[in-house]
């Protein structure tokens, strides 16, 4: 594991909206063309979504569709050799490109009832229709994100490592703005 | 801020995800060892810089990475069109618009 500035946010129960670094999770790149996707998908134990957004799950593994032919693929660490293997196996019958990105990216959580309003200082999106159970990639102040939204007042944002330190501390110091009631 | 009309997430989303990129429907020579130097500046460096509704490439670089064409009045900044890329050039007429 590579090392990375980390931020210690302030942990408050009662907080209206709480932000907090996540462990590491396998993360990978999937760009595959139409005539793969049936295979890769058996290969992975999943089936990979066609709508830009749409996320599928199968145990802990979860696949986003970013984009026409990409895909990214969220697993625990555990399962990091196995992702690979199974790509490979299937190689020769569906040519593709899985690229492992764990190092790349690091997570925060976003929580809590103002959850939207603390991402609203950063991405220009309309959160209101991100519905539950989807994810996007988009930007936050000018850092490209993938944004998911696991609940309708939980979000987590994938963020690049050279990023990281930038992104977490606009989430921190907008986080300490709601706790003080601006 | 433009809001953009995606063709591929099929969602209308903010400017800040998106990246102008030239005027479209600009075909690359078959052969390009043929041309004139005239000819290939041309290519290059030459485009239509019109008043009013402008065929443009832009990409979803920030979404699905995408690139797409447009429409654009460059007069009122609106939108008229977006569509996928490969897809023809849609007439004037077709958009309401007089040539």
């Amino acid at each position: 594991m590579m090392t990375s500035q980390t931020h210690d946010f302030a942990a408050d129960a009662g907080a209206r909206v709480r932000v907090e670094a996540l462990a590491p999770v396998a993360r990978f790149s999937l760009r595959v063309r139409q005539q793969g996707r049936a295979a890769l998908g058996r290969a992975l134990g999943l089936d990979l979504p066609e709508r830009v957004g749409e996320v599928a799950r199968a145990g802990e593994r979860a696949v986003l569709c970013l984009g026409p032919d990409e895909w990214l693929i969220h697993a625990p660490e555990a399962e990091t050799d196995a992702i690979a293997a199974a790509g490979a196996e299937v190689y020769a019958e569906a040519p593709h490109a899985l690229v492992e990105l764990s190092d790349r990216e690091v997570s925060f959580a976003i929580t809590g009832p103002a959850a939207a309003e603390l991402l609203s200082i950063g991405c220009p999106r309309d959160l209101g229709r991100l519905a539950p159970g989807r994810a996007v990639r988009t930007v936050f102040d000018s850092a490209q994100v993938v944004l998911w939204r696991d609940g309708a007042e939980a979000f987590r944002v994938d963020v690049w490592r050279s990023f990281a330190p930038h992104v977490g501390a606009l989430l921190d110091a907008g986080r300490a703005e709601i706790a003080a009631g601006l | 801020m433009l809001l953009i009309h995606c063709p591929y997430c099929d969602e209308t989303l903010p400017e800040a995800e998106f990246a102008y990129a030239g005027e479209a429907h600009i075909i690359r020579p078959a052969d390009p060892s043929t041309l004139t130097d005239e000819e290939w500046r041309d290519f290059l460096f030459i485009r239509s810089n019109a008043r009013g509704p402008h065929y443009e490439r832009w990409r979803h670089v920030h979404g699905c990475a995408r690139f797409f064409n447009a429409v654009r009045d460059t007069v009122s900044d609106r939108f008229l069109l977006t569509y996928k890329a490969g897809e023809k050039r849609p007439d004037l007429a077709s958009l309401g618009v007089a040539e």
